[in-house]
């Protein structure tokens, strides 16, 4: 018990100097002048829009990736007590003084000035020497693009620290398995594996690369281990469970233990975690915002302000004589809400095709009162709510009466406006002619959980089936001409298979109809909903709505002046302007350092083929490099080949809009390779010591002119310096460079 | 081919068995071989039948093979109409027997051997093939049909000779081809002029080939080695000629090949230069056989489709110069543009079109209320532009005025010839894609503004250089705005007549979507050349062909609002497919797989899923599992492989008992679901009077 007093407290620990010396020198490249240039510079404009509406806790909707990126800028302006008051709308608007600039680029070049000390980490743990390692960080270091990138308010360098530190801990986890498994540091950095890689998920989607990576070389160790006779009872008297079940069958369960942990760690965690950053993200914007329509009216309820307040304090069940509006679920082209007005269609179309000259029924995407429709008993004549009020179920027959004309929705067959294959949907006029109506619907519950289901307000998915024809009641999208003022076009669809979101439709507003006067009625639509009930969406419901919509949402492919090809970026034949000083000709560019870039896709190329002969010599059995020496060799490859190949061949099958930097997660693996291979050379292919001090002297040469370059460029990264056109000009290296000059 | 079928089996009777991956290799070959025979023996006839095995496997062949052509001409001329796709391959069919060129986004292989079916049967292609429904009437279709149920009931011999090859037992095969013959959906699809059914016989042909070659590997080099490896890159050739989904069983056996090389290749006992020999032996057969005929395919397409017809506007100019019929065949146009020709421009990206007006305006709210200008494919008057100088309207086609030829960096105005208006653009947003300028016609009779104005420059020129009709490559540059004249590629709405989205592109990258060149060139003051000169070589004329065809199947997206089947609804059987009438007077044929066989087939497919992992832990374990347990695996493994590989065709495969009762009962499942396939009158069956209307075992079925 008083041990500590026999024995002195002792902390040991074991400081390398080289880690320390690594991040110094990366935090001074990333952290010096972090606030200049005080303007907006590039993709800060898209971002800097988002940070504001966390900061106001306004509800927003990208579907460009997950939250957890923005929640970090986000915390960046919350440390330095942003208030979100900004404009974003232009790049090179100067900053106002309430936009705490250095703060808000503080947490990017934080993570960017780590990736340095963390690339040479990952060498080392790979199993090659200091010089490598050290080489690979410094590399890091003096990579333009890494600076320029990781010195704004961007996301690439978050997403760039965490796919390294998710390498970085899976391979100190492998590392500790040898002689320590189940100990608390092999934990920790399994657990910290599994983090990491949703961390880099929740930054952006293409995280998820580096992850299937991690895991695909866990489930290759995993399977050794399956394989591994001899897995040794080390560390087994760290878990109690395996020492616990013991004799015969330990080393099953030991297996068995090793397989648990590893699931958990690395497919479970990072689910919750990915929960997580939605659950911060949805408790934090709890207020409605501008992309409110986007999502569902159950959602829209779940916000502060917006539609809560109009649907606050509606009845939950419709019931027979409820007056409703009829939001349709698909939401494309516009949300919009069924719809009936006084015009009729018109006799005959431009295309010479007749109509039933009926009242039209369209949807139509604003706020009005013709969208009110009463929900009547086909039986009965009277449109108020009994007192105790009759529930809809799902299967009942309804008619639904459009509360400003009291007329009944009606479909027949007889051709829409512009599906003629399609039926007709128009609100009934009795003309006298031999055109009975047919105003009969069936109530069809989607989301019902049980066949005798209410019509809830909101939270119900209905279809409306009719019951004459069974065609359903759909939305076809196309925009009416001028004769149906531009509203969209409502049909009845023959077709009864597939659930499609153009069929659905739910209550968004929603009270009892208490008058029984025409008069009074209108009088009654046209004043606020009101009475009480609240309703809440479960966290789950709410996050899978949001991200279905995330993963869904079409973005319009959009041109861009700095857009580029996959093809571009290997040997650096695009960058991108990010900012221009407004007087001078100071500037800062995405823009590699050449030397590198060429260097490192060299170096893949390399290995790729030493790898292939290797393997091929292997196979016929001629072993030119002793065992572990070959394991290091392929581990080094597939995790950082490897990630440069799952970060960088995606993208020739993605339909966005792509830019220079989202190469720089698979430059980065890419540039941790070079000193691997060059280190494979000098120690296996340079025969004598005079080729391996010529080798070694080449590589320093090499570094040399890698770090000229970089000085070289260092203006357009840091934009402090103006520079004189000629010089401009003379940095102009490559003709697909655009290089802005000033004209005078 | 059945003779020589029979001989690969009987030569397979002992057959070494190679392990997949490397590590077990070693492990399976050696017991594997000795003890298999005996681990299968009780499921063999008694030794004392063994006199018999070769005659009766030759009866259960040919009984197998009747069934199936049974199954498949029967009722083959029902419906006498068009049904389904008929309409699209019927018609191509027509197109070979009257030579005339035709775009279609598959390769045309299948189309070409269903045209020659026709021909051979007597059909002279004057039948329309409008759409589905119409009565073929006096015409000959039954030629065409019966070739496609030809080559669909050879699916099923084909598929029990591959299960016999792989698990060396009877009763699997017998099952395998049960489940096959009585699938209704595998019937449906084999009776109509569809692609599918040709598809179908080349990749299960490239299937069996494959088998039996592997089955071969102990004497390489041999006849029957060659024969299959090169059989194997024969149907090859033909899938991929058919349809370009081929590609998944080029994938297989190339998956198969690698795997089998690297085998090879880690046998010390051979030599490297064995192993080349292999090598070369593989890449002739299966890389440039295959290669070659796919070619060859094209070859004839070209050579028999030598008249203009309905596909002419998909190609480029210089293609279109070798069509008979076509006004650039035999052509002579100036050489030179001069001002007042009048001319088409057609873009550079294949299969948009050419620069296209028409007397309809943009709607409201979509830009500026003027002339629609757009791309489209075909030929028509309105495609015709005459040049003019920009700032003179007199008409420099009088004769007493000088030639004057327009030159790179000119600035011109390009008139609509049939409404007179001006190419404009100015600084609203285009209708599809926002960030470019929309382009419109403008003015009355030529007159307009300065937003008429366009710089002509070819691309890679120098200035002065003056412009080649079909070969310069151009840019038009909107002199005010200082956009370039590009098309999108996108399809515009039904106000746009669905043709393409003409744009102006703030952008200045040199892209094919802002290249035109001149193709019809009009100018009587001109002497004319001849235009054979540009006649495309026949790699030119392969590599327009994909990727007009590459574009095409792009564009076959879905649009909004629509209902169409996903890839998870197939394995289920979710829904089907109206192949023929709609109401309960008609004749009715619906697509819909026998479920049974379906969802058997499913559950086999995660038993395997199942098992094959438990065994593969167990073996990791080290766990020494009985040979026969092995041997099982290995078989399960590769038929597993084939099968599910061989995609939409179905099989199963179960090895215990009950095999006679499971077909009894496949045979019953399809004696219930036959009207499927077979074609149906009588009331719908949601109506509970239908004769089907218990079988409606899901909602989303609409029979």
């Amino acid at each position: 018990m008083l041990g500590f007093l026999q024995r002195p407290v002792v902390v040991t620990a074991d400081i390398n100097l080289n880690v320390v010396a690594l991040t110094a020198v990366g935090l001074l490249s990333r952290l010096w002048q972090l606030a200049y240039p005080r303007a907006v510079v590039f993709d800060e404009v898209y971002y800097g829009q988002y940070i504001s509406f966390y900061m106001k806790r306004i509800f927003f909707f990208d579907g460009s990736g997950p939250p957890f990126g923005h929640m970090l800028l986000a915390l960046g302006g919350y440390l330095g007590g942003f208030d979100g008051n900004f404009l974003w709308n232009r790049i090179g608007a100067e900053y106002s003084t309430n936009v705490p600039v250095w703060s808000l680029r503080l947490l990017p070049a934080l993570a960017g000035a780590l990736s340095v000390p963390m690339a040479y980490q990952i060498v080392w743990e790979l199993g090659f020497s200091h010089c490598a390692a050290v080489g690979a960080a410094l590399l890091i270091l003096i990579e333009n693009a890494l600076i320029t990138q990781s010195r704004l308010m961007l996301l690439e360098s978050a997403l760039i620290f965490f796919n390294l530190l998710a390498v970085l801990s899976y391979l100190k986890f492998s590392n500790s398995q040898k002689h320590g498994p189940f100990s608390p540091s092999w934990w920790f950095w399994l657990v910290l594996t599994g983090v990491a890689c949703a961390c880099a998920v929740g930054i952006k989607y293409v995280g998820v690369f580096t992850y299937l990576l991690v895991l695909g070389v866990a489930a290759v160790h995993a399977w050794h281990l399956i394989g591994d006779q001899t897995l040794s009872n080390v560390g087994a008297d760290v878990l109690g469970r395996a020492r616990l079940a013991g004799g015969s069958g330990g080393q099953g369960v030991r297996v068995l233990c090793h397989l648990l942990a590893r699931a958990v760690a690395l497919l479970v965690i990072p689910v919750l975690v990915y929960l997580l950053f939605f659950y911060v993200h949805l408790l934090v914007l709890c207020r409605s915002g501008p992309h409110d329509q986007i999502m569902s009216s159950a959602f829209q309820a779940s916000l502060e302000g917006g539609l809560a307040r109009i649907t606050q304090g509606q009845p939950l069940e419709v019931a027979y004589g409820s007056q409703v509006t009829l939001k349709n679920a698909f939401g494309q082209p516009v949300p919009c809400w069924l719809h009936s007005h006084q015009s009729t269609y018109p006799v005959i179309y431009e295309n010479g095709r007749g109509s039933s000259h009926q009242q039209q029924v369209t949807c139509y995407p604003f706020k009005d009162v013709n969208n009110w429709w009463i929900v009547k008993d086909p039986g009965r004549h009277q449109l108020v709510v009994n007192n105790p009020p009759r529930p809809v179920r799902h299967g009942d027959v309804v008619q639904l009466v459009h509360g400003m004309t009291t007329r009944l929705l009606n479909t027949h067959d007889v051709a829409a406006p512009l599906s003629p294959h399609s039926q007709e949907v128009s609100c009934y006029i009795d003309y006298n002619v031999s055109m009975p109506a047919q105003n009969l619907w069936r109530l069809d519950i989607v989301n019902r959980e049980s066949d005798t289901d209410v019509w809830k307000t909101i939270l119900s998915e209905v279809r409306f089936v009719h019951v004459n024809t069974s065609a359903i009641l759909k939305l076809s999208g196309a925009p009416l001409p001028d004769w149906g003022f531009r509203q969209l076009e409502v049909v009845g669809e023959q077709l009864s298979r597939g659930y499609h979101g153009s069929t659905v439709w739910s209550v968004e507003e929603h009270r009892y109809g208490r008058s029984q006067e025409q008069k009074e009625r209108e009088l009654e639509l046209h004043s606020p909903t009101q009475t009480d009930v609240s309703r809440n969406l479960s966290f789950m419901a709410r996050f899978s709505e949001l991200q279905w919509r995330m993963l869904t949402v079409r973005s319009d492919d959009s041109e861009h002046k700095y857009s580029s090809t996959p093809l571009d970026w290997v040997m650096l034949d695009t960058n991108i302007a990010y900012w221009l000083h407004p007087r001078t000709s100071a500037q800062i560019h995405l823009l590699g350092n050449i030397v590198i870039w060429a260097s490192a896709s060299l170096a893949t190329l390399v290995y790729a083929l030493l790898f292939i002969w290797y393997l091929f010599r292997r196979r016929r059995r001629v072993c030119d490099l002793p065992e572990d020496c070959w394991l290091r060799w392929a581990l080094a490859g597939a995790l950082c080949a490897g990630g440069w190949a799952v970060n960088y061949v995606p993208f020739f099958m993605m339909e966005k809009t792509l830019f220079l930097y989202h190469y720089l997660p698979a430059l980065t693996f890419q540039i941790l390779l070079l000193p691997v291979v060059l280190e494979h050379i000098s120690d296996h292919l340079c025969r004598s010591q005079l080729q391996r001090s010529l080798f070694g002297a080449l590589v320093v040469a090499w570094f040399a002119s890698a770090c000229h370059v970089s000085n070289t460029l260092r203006p357009l990264t840091y934009g402090d310096r103006s520079l004189s056109p000629s010089e401009l000009k003379a940095l102009r290296w490559k003709d697909s460079w655009d290089i802005l000059i000033r004209k005078y | 081919m059945p003779p020589a079928v029979g001989g690969g089996l009987a030569g397979s009777e002992l057959r070494p068995r190679r392990g997949r991956c490397g590590s077990q290799a070693a492990r399976a070959v050696g017991p594997d071989v000795a003890t298999e025979a005996t681990a299968r023996s009780p499921k063999r006839p008694a030794p004392s039948s063994r006199r018999f095995e070769a005659p009766g496997r030759w009866a259960l062949l040919a009984l197998v093979t009747l069934m199936s052509f049974a199954t498949r001409f029967h009722r083959l001329d029902q419906p006498p109409h068009i049904c389904w796709d008929e309409t699209h391959f019927g018609k191509m069919g027509s197109y070979y027997i009257n030579r005339t060129f035709f775009f279609d986004v598959h390769p045309p292989l299948g189309k070409m051997l269903i045209g020659l079916a026709g021909h051979l049967s007597g059909y002279d292609g004057t039948f329309l093939f409008q759409k589905p429904g119409d009565e073929y009437e006096h015409h000959s279709y039954l030629g065409m049909r019966g070739f496609c149920a030809f080559l669909g009931a050879l699916l099923i011999p084909f598929a029990y000779l591959t299960v016999l090859e792989l698990s060396q037992s009877l009763p699997a095969a017998l099952l395998t081809a049960a489940l096959l013959t009585f699938d209704t959906g595998c019937l449906t699809l084999s009776q109509y002029i569809l692609l599918d059914p040709i598809l179908m016989f080349f990749i299960m042909a490239a299937m069996l080939s494959m088998v039996k070659y592997n089955s071969c590997a102990n004497r390489p080099f041999s006849a029957p080695w060659w024969l299959w490896l090169s059989l194997t890159g024969v149907n090859l050739a033909g899938a991929l000629g058919v349809k370009f989904v081929g590609l998944f069983i080029i994938l297989q056996v190339g998956w198969n090949t690698v795997s089998d090389l690297w085998h090879l290749f880690g046998d010390l006992s051979l030599s490297m230069v064995t192993v080349g020999k292999h090598l070369t032996a593989r890449i002739l057969c299966l890389i440039v056989l295959p290669l070659a005929l796919y070619t060859a395919t094209y070859a004839v397409h070209f050579m028999v489709l030598n008249r203009s017809g309905p596909g002419d506007g998909f190609f480029s100019s210089a293609f279109q110069a070798r069509l008979s019929g076509n006004n650039l065949h035999n052509a002579s146009i100036p050489e030179h543009l001069a001002y007042g020709s009048v001319i088409t421009v057609k873009s550079a990206r294949m299969a948009v079109g050419y620069l296209h007006s028409h007397g309809h305006l943009y709607p409201e709210g979509i830009g500026a209320r003027q002339q629609q200008v757009t791309t489209y494919l075909h030929k028509d008057y309105n495609n015709l532009w005459i040049i003019k100088k920009h700032n003179t309207n007199s008409d420099p086609l009088d004769p007493s005025l000088p030639v004057e030829f327009v030159r790179h960096g000119d600035v011109i105005r390009l008139e609509h010839k049939e409404t007179s208006r001006n190419l404009h653009s100015h600084y609203h947003e285009a209708p599809l894609t926002r960030k470019h300028y929309q382009v419109t016609g403008y003015g009355i009779n030529g007159t307009g503004d300065s937003n008429d104005f366009w710089r002509i420059e070819v691309v890679n020129r120098k200035f002065g250089n003056r412009i080649k009709v079909l070969r310069s490559r151009i840019r038009l540059i909107h002199l005010v705005t200082g956009c370039v004249l590009g098309s999108s590629g996108k399809v515009l709405p039904k106000w746009g007549w669905e043709q393409l989205e003409v744009t102006c592109t703030p952008y200045l990258k040199e892209t094919l979507n802002s290249i035109w060149n001149v193709e019809d060139h009009i100018n009587p003051k001109l002497p004319n050349i001849s235009l054979d000169v540009l006649q495309p070589s026949f790699p030119e004329i392969m590599l327009e062909a994909h990727m007009v065809m590459i574009r095409g199947n792009n564009g076959l997206k879905p649009k909004d609002n629509e209902f169409t089947s996903k890839p998870w609804h197939w394995p289920i059987n979710y829904q089907g497919l109206r192949f023929s009438g709609i109401n309960d007077t008609d004749f009715r044929v619906y697509l819909l797989g026998n479920p049974v066989v379906w969802w058997l087939n499913l559950l086999s497919i995660a038993l395997y899923l199942l098992s094959g992992s438990i065994f593969a832990v167990a073996l990791q374990r080290g766990a020494r599992l009985p040979a026969e347990v092995e041997g099982l695996l290995w078989d399960i493994l590769l038929r597993l492989c084939a099968w599910s590989l061989a995609s939409f065709s179905l099989a199963g495969h179960v090895h215990t008992l009950g095999i006679l009762s499971l077909l009894l009962g496949i045979a019953y499942s399809f004696y219930l679901f036959h009207p499927l396939a077979y074609g149906m009158v009588g009331p719908l069956a949601q109506d509970p009077r239908s004769p089907m209307a218990g079988l409606r075992w899901l909602e989303s079925w609409d029979f």
